[in-house]
């Protein structure tokens, strides 16, 4: 800062370190504090620690992940691993700032690794073209702290599930050394959040999940012969023309990545527009209807995947008393952030060890406790496959995700609850995408009279 | 198979094509790639800023290395502005870099008039003597001025500008503007057209809630010597008026009619009264919208249109903004009734432009000098409208709160620099001694400034702790935030913050104050 001086030397750096490289975060790390963790012990170990050991798992190497991995690499993180499935495409270049036009294609994950570890010196970044549900306990168990920019609700959950699988408990005492932060980062145009999950101890994903509210679709009578915006056109054209116009072969689905599907879909909107006289289908219209876009700003990620990133630094330094435990962002007018404390909820399906209920009269439809499953605010489960033990048996009552077994058991779904055997009392287990462990339901009868629809729990 | 331009296809969607030309047309200047401004200057460049032009006096040196992302170990001993300008160039094709190797000091007493070209300058870690003198040049010659610092695990900016307008402040939560209270001519007609109680039971469910509001209140008015629904009781009786309506079947059970459950749940804030808000009053008695002269930007000769059109044809009412919020309806009565409305704001838009061409005249200027585009887009964000101004003061407290605090602190190290002409605590054997000197400086700002507060040792011990680093995440944060205030300026979208703004890294929290 000040010039023509000159700095220390650093002493203990690493091979192909140079002098004051560290400077600016040794100075948290060697030196006492007023406001430290009351665990903080200044220390120049605690940055070879970050430096040899420490071992950070980032989810998603989009917006928010280009940013993680850059963020952790210039704070002394150098095992890192980064887990994505997606490849580059065009539309990422402008903020997705690790990749560039000759990385179209390319699996993200490698392209954000090479970059960096190219960029930052002594920086191991291992990536993984994968999806999270390919990697089993033993993968994540290895990490000290792992932090998520994803974009999909399904996926939060699938990891909040898979790290509340690792605790483990000793006489009904959680073992503080299974416990795995998840630092969860998420963001919508100027929206943004950040929190801080300690798993079994502190809210996780599902004990807040009303908090994401679910995402709007238009009613199917709007969109079939009702369409009033040129949103409705669009979806019309997307949702019903093309399964019937096949437009590229039989078994073409359209991909809204592919412009020529795009233009097809943008020319037959703006027929159906013109029947009805709606004006404003525009390509970007129709192409931001067609891949659901969310308008994303570099900035926004900027500042959430920073936020998150201090927070893995806290805690794998002690250096601070970690965000306790949500940060809200908003910069659409001046900036605005307010940090609160998510509540653990009693009955979470998740991190809560209380058994589920399901409270249906015996002449409840199998369709009815499926709808709940799915529609209920606390739940909001994909597609649950739902088992039970009958007759000593593991019988599958209904399975939408593959495709014979989906089939075989649809006649369940118009049966009733007492037809298909199923008793006051019995537990059904209900696996889903939204998480990595099957959840226990205890099914209770309700009289005839009780009404159908449930509460929320 | 055409590559769309990098300058993206996302952000067109919240700032629009007519937001990215100006940014495409802007120029920036930034002082001191530091961490702090390259991540700023990442920001911009990413959604395509036109040309940027990074000034730095300063050498690469390894610390520097250390927490940029965008300076490497072979650019030890460079100049700053040349190294990081090659990195950040490199992210965007579209943009234009340029850097200038040379302190901001240097160019003050040389060219001020270098800073007058920028659409706006951002000053990162710069030391206060620095900031006030560029602070006046730039006042003078009308270009905004950010101010950024990470100063440890604290972030601050300061933004400076005389006045800043905008139309479109995109507030998240608008109420509609449906003029069901003073219903206009053409709305009347069309809502008389309808025939409610000899419908089929089709088209009374797909009837548009607005009319059935309209028709409502209209029976209303006949049992309410023609008042409006006012407090909670009446509306309540409204309500029920509507749902006696809802058609039902031949045993007497309602019919599913949503567009009746509709305009039940919108009575409450569908018969707010129609006025001016108190923002755009404010706008329209400002001073200059009162004395519209030849050197007025067009944001105030249309104020001055509008405000007309308000004290004339639109009898104390802003032009219709002619945008009606979806519904359930039958595409056809749908597309009317917003057609109703549309057609009205391109006619109250249309008046308000025959008021600008006049005034434009009497100040001996063509008409051409405001597009009707532009008298559009204010007529239909009228309600909306913000003018930000933030000037250079000169220290003001108000109450001592934690972030209050802070920028005291911040202050402190500024006197400090200025007495020992460095920052305190920077090695580790200053840190120590740095603390009696660091609380001097502080309590010399509070008696100056006649402050009756008592600052914590506990903060001057962690001032000192921080050595003036600044730690990669927080000038990250920074760089995010100062990235869009700046976007804001440029584009004149959304409101930018005012004036001071404060991050705490520590504690996740962060406060704006007016100073």
């Amino acid at each position: 800062m000040a010039d023509g001086e000159e700095p220390m030397a650093v002493e203990g750096c690493s091979i192909g370190d140079w002098d004051g490289r560290w400077s600016h975060v040794q100075k948290f790390l060697e030196r006492t504090g007023p406001f430290t963790h009351p665990d903080f012990e200044p220390s120049e170990e605690t940055l070879q620690f970050l430096l040899e050991t420490c071992k950070i798992l980032v989810i998603g190497a989009g917006g928010l992940g280009c940013e993680l991995l850059k963020n952790l690499a210039l704070s002394g993180f150098r095992h890192i691993h980064v887990v994505d499935m997606d490849i580059i495409d065009v539309s990422n270049l402008n903020r997705q700032f690790l990749f560039r036009s000759k990385d179209v294609g390319r699996p993200k994950a490698d392209v954000a690794a090479e970059f960096i570890n190219q960029r930052v010196p002594g920086c191991n970044v291992v990536p993984h073209f994968k999806k999270i549900q390919d990697f089993d306990a033993s993968f994540y168990r290895q990490f000290h702290i792992t932090v998520c920019g994803l974009d999909s609700i399904i996926a939060r959950r699938w990891i909040n599930g898979m790290l509340l699988s690792l605790l483990s408990y000793e006489d009904g005492v959680l073992d503080p050394s299974s416990i795995i932060p998840l630092i969860d980062g998420g963001t919508e145009g100027f929206k943004g959040n950040a929190r801080v999950i300690l798993p079994g101890m502190t809210a996780c994903i599902d004990c807040t999940l009303e908090l994401y509210p679910p995402q709007i679709t238009f009613p199917m009578c709007t969109i079939a012969s009702m369409p009033r915006l040129p949103e409705h056109c669009i979806e019309y054209v997307r949702v019903l023309q093309w399964p019937k116009d096949k437009p590229f072969g039989d078994a073409v689905g359209l991909d809204g990545d592919n412009p020529e599907h795009v233009q097809w879909v943008f020319q037959e909107s703006l027929k159906r527009a013109a029947e009805f006289n709606i004006t404003g289908v525009t390509y970007r219209l129709t192409q931001g209807v067609v891949k659901r876009i969310i308008p994303a700003v570099a900035s926004t990620n900027a500042v959430i995947a920073a936020s998150c990133a201090t927070e893995v630094f806290k805690i794998a330094t002690s250096a601070y008393i970690p965000l306790n435990n949500y940060l809200v962002f908003n910069d659409v007018d001046g900036l605005y952030t307010y940090t609160f404390e998510a509540e653990r909820k009693d009955n979470c399906t998740a991190c809560s060890q209380v058994p589920q209920k399901l409270q249906f009269p015996p002449s409840a439809k199998l369709q009815e406790v499926l709808e709940y499953l799915t529609e209920n605010a606390s739940l909001q489960m994909k597609s649950p496959a739902i088992t039970a033990t009958l007759e000593g048996k593991n019988k599958t009552l209904y399975l939408q995700s593959i495709a014979s077994i989906e089939e075989r058991t649809r006649p369940n779904l118009c049966k009733t609850l007492k037809e298909l055997g199923l008793a006051d009392g019995q537990e059904l287990a209900v696996a889903d995408a939204t998480t990595p462990q099957t959840v226990l339901f205890k099914l209770n009868f309700t009289s005839e009279t009780c009404s159908i629809k449930q509460v929320q729990n | 198979m055409l590559t769309p331009p990098l300058s993206s296809v996302e952000e067109q969607r919240l700032w629009g094509d007519h937001g990215q030309e100006t940014l495409e047309n802007a120029h920036v200047c930034l002082i001191n790639a530091t961490a702090t401004g390259t991540e700023i200057l990442k920001n911009l460049v990413l959604p395509g800023i036109g040309v940027f032009t990074l000034v730095d006096g300063h050498k690469v040196s390894g610390e520097d290395v250390g927490n940029n992302f965008f300076l490497t170990s072979s650019s030890i001993g460079k100049n700053r502005a040349q190294a990081a300008t090659e990195l950040l160039q490199e992210l965007n094709s579209d943009v234009s870099g340029n850097f200038v190797e040379e302190s901001p000091d240097k160019l003050l007493d040389n060219s001020p008039e270098f800073f007058h070209r920028f659409s706006l300058v951002i000053g990162v870690q710069l030391p206060e003597s620095t900031y006030l003198r560029l602070g006046s040049v730039l006042w003078e010659a009308g270009v905004p001025f950010l101010i950024c610092r990470t100063y440890g695990l604290i972030g601050y900016m300061r933004l400076i500008v005389k006045e800043h307008t905008v139309v479109e402040s995109h507030p998240d939560n608008a109420l509609e503007d449906l003029r069901l209270d003073q219903p206009f001519t053409e709305l009347k007609h069309h809502v008389e057209s309808y025939d409610l109680d000899n419908m089929e039971k089709k088209d009374h469910s797909h009837t548009p809630w607005i009319i059935v509001v309209a028709k409502y209140l209209e029976k209303w008015y006949s049992e309410h010597n023609s008042q409006l629904p006012k407090n909670y009781k009446e509306k309540e009786a409204f309500r029920k008026l509507i749902r006696e309506g809802i058609l039902t079947n031949e045993n007497g059970t309602p019919e599913d009619e949503e567009n009746f459950e509709e305009a039940i749940k919108n009575v409450n804030t569908a018969l707010n009264p129609t006025k001016v808000p108190s923002a755009t009053e404010d706008i329209f008695n400002a001073e200059q919208c009162e004395n519209i002269t030849s050197q007025s930007p067009s944001f105030w000769v249309i104020a001055h249109g509008v405000r007309d059109f308000v004290r004339n044809e639109g009898n104390g009412k802003l032009p219709v903004r002619g945008t009606i919020p979806d519904m359930i309806a039958d595409s056809d009565k749908f597309i009317k009734l917003q057609n109703v409305y549309r057609d009205k704001a391109m006619k109250d838009a249309a008046v308000v432009s025959k008021h600008v061409e006049a005034l434009l005249q009497s100040v001996g200027k063509p008409p051409e000098s405001t597009s009707e585009q532009e008298i559009k887009l204010f007529c239909k964000n009228a309600a909306f409208l913000r003018v930000v101004r933030c000037s250079m003061s000169s220290l003001r407290f108000s109450a001592c709160d934690s972030e209050m605090v802070l920028y005291l602190m911040l202050r402190s190290v500024d006197r400090f620099y200025q007495q020992h002409s460095r920052y305190p605590g920077v090695y580790n054997y200053q840190v120590e001694e740095d603390i009696n000197k660091l609380k001097l400086c502080v309590n010399s700002l509070l008696q100056e400034y006649s402050l009756n507060v008592n600052v914590k040792d506990d903060y001057i011990h962690e001032f000192c702790r921080y050595g003036a680093a600044e730690p990669h995440t927080v000038a990250a944060f920074l760089g995010g935030s100062a990235a869009q205030e700046a976007i804001k300026i440029i584009t004149h979208q959304f409101v930018p913050f005012n004036n001071t703004f404060l991050y705490n890294a520590m504690s996740q929290t962060s406060a704006t104050f007016q100073l």
